[in-house]
């Protein structure tokens, strides 16, 4: 099983990233569970949200504690202490952030990549909407799941013009990082 | 066809696969997404059918009761407050024998104010008369939900189906939602023997004196002990066309030799399976109990289910402040008339959304191993936030 | 108004319903019997107490709403006289669920009647209790949501199914078991609500008063609303001899009293605008109805100042009907005050000028 914790704050679909990214999971064949953590839905509250993938049925329903990958979709959340708690030795961290990967790596002791996902989507789609080019991103690091099913993901979401400008961000946000970079560290350790 | 939905979503669909002539609710956290997609599907047309927004719960349970009283088949979703606020109402369509089905995304009762699950709500309410149906995972929910209208108009009794709020409504998982042909074969079109009608005027809900009152009240408790048989049947049904059961009153996983025994309704049951699996080894196996059928209580499932167990773990989503657990007292009421009967622990868990981790099952696996295990504790409560004297 | 009519004609043909109505000419009827239906929804035989004025009432919407129709009661006094299981006074669908819900059992049904495509028209009937008080956010919510029903609010101005405690449809001054005249108090201290307004706010198709003591305004005023498609509202006066402490021969005498003297307007409202009112051609002092019930006995004590006050504040409101809805008629008019019982049945008003 893989498991996944999706920081954000209200307004940049974290949940729905955390459906996108089970979406795409059933597409690639796997079983999957999302699910949000909600505080009270203010705009701008922080959000958390949970994906569990596996190759069979999925029973437990406890928040995530021991999170494979963290997805983090706004810098300002990095200042949190409890971000990382519970991240698996091994774990990656995917953070939204105009900030070199290095600078931001520096403050933590686990593999990060920063990807500007927010401009990124804004010069795509644009809005500033950072979770489907960050799921693709997140894809592309670790090789789990192949880019086709995020697609197919995408597909049952959105329709038309939408789905045309995510597909082309997708592709773009996919190449922007380094395919399989984390898979093969992992398979290193 | 297998599909990854949200189960709020796939809640909705459900329901309009059973054709509802009539949906009536009023919105709350979390049961808003089943009513939000409900009226999707009746703006895109996907569904025909009387949507009426109420301006209270209140009403909403009085809209879908006096549909289904003129003979529509009528459905309502609420949670928590709402289910309180329609407790008077609740009982009413359950004296009046109104075949209804109502999901109920289950949450806290304030104060106070917790918009996070646990189970006080259906609790409060487990003397309106309704059966009450609780779901493990979206799947039972969605399978359930379809059940509920044939249970509910072949006994004329009203049907509550319970998924845990946030923790399924909110979830999306993999869900093999059943085919319309599938409904259609199984859920045949609403009758209610005793519908309104002005070619054959009906009285209905009169005034009843003490002469009359007993023999009714009876008659209710009867028909929920033949519901027993029904729910039993209609899963099996249900099984029979889609390959998948629900869990009929109750279903007995885990180990079948175990000495401890864990019984629970809702969410957590898949969680205590993780546990089994994963701490089942290492802290010792347990049987696990999953009851379905809180009302009408399914007294002779349950005896069978416990024989050989010598202590049995009840876990309650909810408190009856001064005296402890619900189902816990009440299981341990049914289980008197055994010869050996098990000893029962009763805690309380995960209350107003507390999160549940694996963990907790070799917790309780530890505190069945202890003979001074107190018998009723709020399991998962860190005493130090309190003053010493709630401690 | 001929606009509207059509209209209101199309709607009724769309419903099966005849296109008539009171401001439509008519054919004349061939024999007083046909001009005069006797279906009886609500029978004889009822527990009601002798001059019950909420089962007159009762009867005359009935005989009036005719046959196809289906009830949802609130609970109260109409619901318990009508129906001690196992028998019934009703010959149409009726059910009782709560007392606040009758509106929203009523909204369920016409929901379910069509979806089912069912013509039937759906009535509630509440008491003030279950209409001014307990059950007014389920009307309110069902006036809102524009359903095909007549709501008809039976206002004795009290609760008297539990033994005449105050409702704010009780009018002031009024002493009930728990607004008593004593040596503090002139009974209650609060105003009769001015329902209909409230009511008439949601601008719904047709709101009425109508009195017991004028059957075939009352008649005339269901037989109007029952031809509407939409929501529809009857408050009808009904005299409560236990309640109000009169004989209880005089409930009619009272009834009429109340209209007479400006304490009850007789109104109608089409969305939200006046459209007809019942004149007074001689209003008559306020004490002329307030000396036959007991409720006000304690404003007739001479030696006591606060009694003449009180007197005098519910003349002032009285007056002030009159002002208000331009009750004052002059001349002679057939369906006035005086004049409708007699003279016409459900004549059409909208002609009398």
């Amino acid at each position: 099983m893989i498991e996944y914790r999706i920081h954000g704050r209200g307004g940049q679909g974290s949940v729905a990233a955390a459906y996108l990214l089970a979406g795409a999971a059933f597409e690639a064949g796997f079983t999957c569970q999302a699910f949000p953590a909600f505080g009270a839905e203010r705009r701008g509250a922080p959000v958390t949200a949970f994906v569990r993938i596996d190759d069979r049925p999925i029973t437990l329903r406890s928040q995530v504690r021991a999170p494979d990958y963290l997805v983090v979709q706004d810098d300002t959340l990095l200042l949190d202490p409890a971000l990382t708690s519970g991240l698996k030795p091994g774990g990656a961290m995917l953070v939204n952030s105009r900030k070199p990967t290095d600078e931001i790596a520096a403050n933590f002791d686990t593999r990060v990549v920063a990807v500007p996902a927010t401009e990124m989507a804004q010069e795509a789609i644009g809005k500033p909407i950072p979770n489907t080019a960050l799921l693709a991103a997140l894809l592309a690091l670790t090789g789990d799941l192949p880019q086709e099913a995020l697609a197919a993901a995408l597909k049952s979401r959105f329709h038309g013009d939408t789905l045309a400008r995510n597909l082309t961000l997708i592709a773009r946000a996919a190449a922007s990082v380094e395919a399989g970079a984390w898979q093969k560290e992992a398979s290193d350790a | 066809m297998r599909e990854a939905l949200e189960g709020s979503l796939a809640i909705a669909r459900a329901v309009a696969m059973a054709k509802p002539d009539v949906v009536a609710a009023y919105p709350i956290t979390p049961q808003t997404h089943i009513v939000e997609n409900l009226s999707k599907l009746v703006a895109e047309g996907d569904l025909h059918t009387e949507f009426v927004s109420v301006e209270s719960e209140f009403s909403a349970a009085s809209v879908v009761l006096g549909a289904a009283a003129t003979g529509a088949r009528a459905y309502t979703a609420t949670a928590s407050q709402g289910v309180l606020l329609m407790s008077e109402v609740l009982f009413n369509i359950a004296g009046l024998r109104i075949p209804l089905v109502m999901t109920v995304a289950n949450r806290a009762v304030g104060a106070p104010l917790s918009i996070w699950n646990d189970q006080s709500d259906a609790m409060a309410v487990r003397d309106a008369g309704w059966i009450h149906l609780h779901c493990a995972s979206n799947q039972e929910a969605v399978d359930t939900t379809i059940q509920a209208f044939r249970i509910a108009e072949a006994t004329e009794l009203p049907v509550m189906v319970c998924m845990d709020g946030f923790v399924l409504t909110h979830t999306m998982e993999v869900i093999d939602m059943p085919g319309q042909a599938q409904v259609d074969a199984f859920l045949p079109p609403f009758a209610f023997s005793r519908a309104l009608d002005s070619a054959d005027p009906r009285t209905v809900g009169t005034l009843v004196d003490p002469g009359w009152f007993a023999e009714m009240r009876h008659s209710h408790h009867a028909a929920m002990g033949r519901a027993l048989g029904v729910i039993e049947k209609v899963d099996a049904d249900f099984a029979k066309l889609t390959g998948r059961a629900s869990g009929g009153l109750l279903t007995v996983t885990g180990d079948p030799d175990a000495r401890v025994g864990i019984l629970a309704m809702g969410s957590v049951v898949g969680t205590l399976e993780a546990g089994l699996a994963d701490f089942g080894t290492e802290a010792g196996t347990a049987r696990l109990i999953k009851l379905r059928a809180f009302r009408p209580f399914p007294a002779r499932a349950l005896r069978e289910a416990v024989a050989g167990l010598d202590t049995l773990i009840v876990i309650d989503r909810a408190i009856s402040p001064g005296l402890g657990g619900i189902v816990g007292s009440e299981v341990s009421a049914v289980l008197q008339s055994m010869t050996a009967a098990p000893r029962v622990l009763n805690y309380a868990l995960g209350l107003g959304g507390r999160d549940i981790p694996e963990s907790v099952y070799p917790a309780l696996i530890a505190a069945a191993a202890n003979p001074l295990a107190p018998r009723f504790a709020v399991f998962d409560a860190d005493l130090d936030k309190l003053m010493p004297e709630d401690r | 108004m001929v606009q509207d009519s059509t209209r209101l004609n199309g709607l009724r043909a769309k419903h099966g319903r005849p296109p008539a109505g009171p401001h439509e000419p008519q054919a004349a009827p061939s024999t007083l019997r046909q001009g005069q239906p006797r279906f009886r929804g609500l029978e004889a035989g009822h527990r009601a107490c002798q001059g019950c004025g909420e089962a007159l009432a009762a009867r005359i919407v009935m005989e009036n709403a005719g046959p196809d129709v289906m009830v949802a009661n609130a609970t109260g006094c109409l619901e318990v006289f009508t129906t001690p299981w196992p028998q019934s006074a009703w010959r149409v669908p009726w059910m009782h669920s709560l007392f606040e819900n009758a509106a929203a059992i009523a909204s369920g049904m016409e929901a379910a009647l069509k979806a089912r495509g069912r013509n039937t028209k759906v009535l509630a009937f509440g008491g003030d209790g279950g209409t001014y008080d307990i059950g007014f956010q389920a009307l309110s919510g069902m006036l809102e949501r524009h359903h095909d029903v007549l709501y008809v609010c039976y206002d004795n101005e009290a609760y008297m199914n539990t033994g005449i405690q105050r409702s704010s449809s009780t009018p002031h001054a009024a002493s009930t078991t728990t607004s008593p005249a004593g040596k503090e108090r002139m009974g209650k201290r609060h105003l009769k609500k001015d329902l209909l307004s409230i009511i008439a706010a949601h601008h719904i198709p047709y709101a009425a008063s109508a009195s017991v003591a004028y059957p075939a305004d009352l008649a005339r005023k269901v037989r109007y609303a029952m031809g509407i498609e939409g929501p529809t509202f009857l408050v009808v006066h009904s005299p409560c001899p236990l309640g109000w402490r009169h004989a209880s021969a005089l409930t009619v005498e009272v009834a009429r009293r109340a209209v007479e003297c400006g304490l009850f307007p007789l109104v109608e409202l089409e969305r939200g605008a006046l459209t007809n009112i019942m004149p007074i051609r001689t209003p008559r002092p306020v004490v002329d109805y307030l000396e036959l019930q007991g409720r006000f006995a304690h404003l007739f004590d001479e030696t006591d100042t606060r009694a003449i006050e009180e007197r005098d504040h519910l003349q002032a409101l009285a007056d002030h009907n009159i002002l208000t809805y331009g009750l004052a008629g002059t001349g002679d008019d057939p369906v006035d005050t005086t004049g409708i019982a007699h003279v016409r049945r459900g004549g059409p008003l909208a002609e009398r000028t």
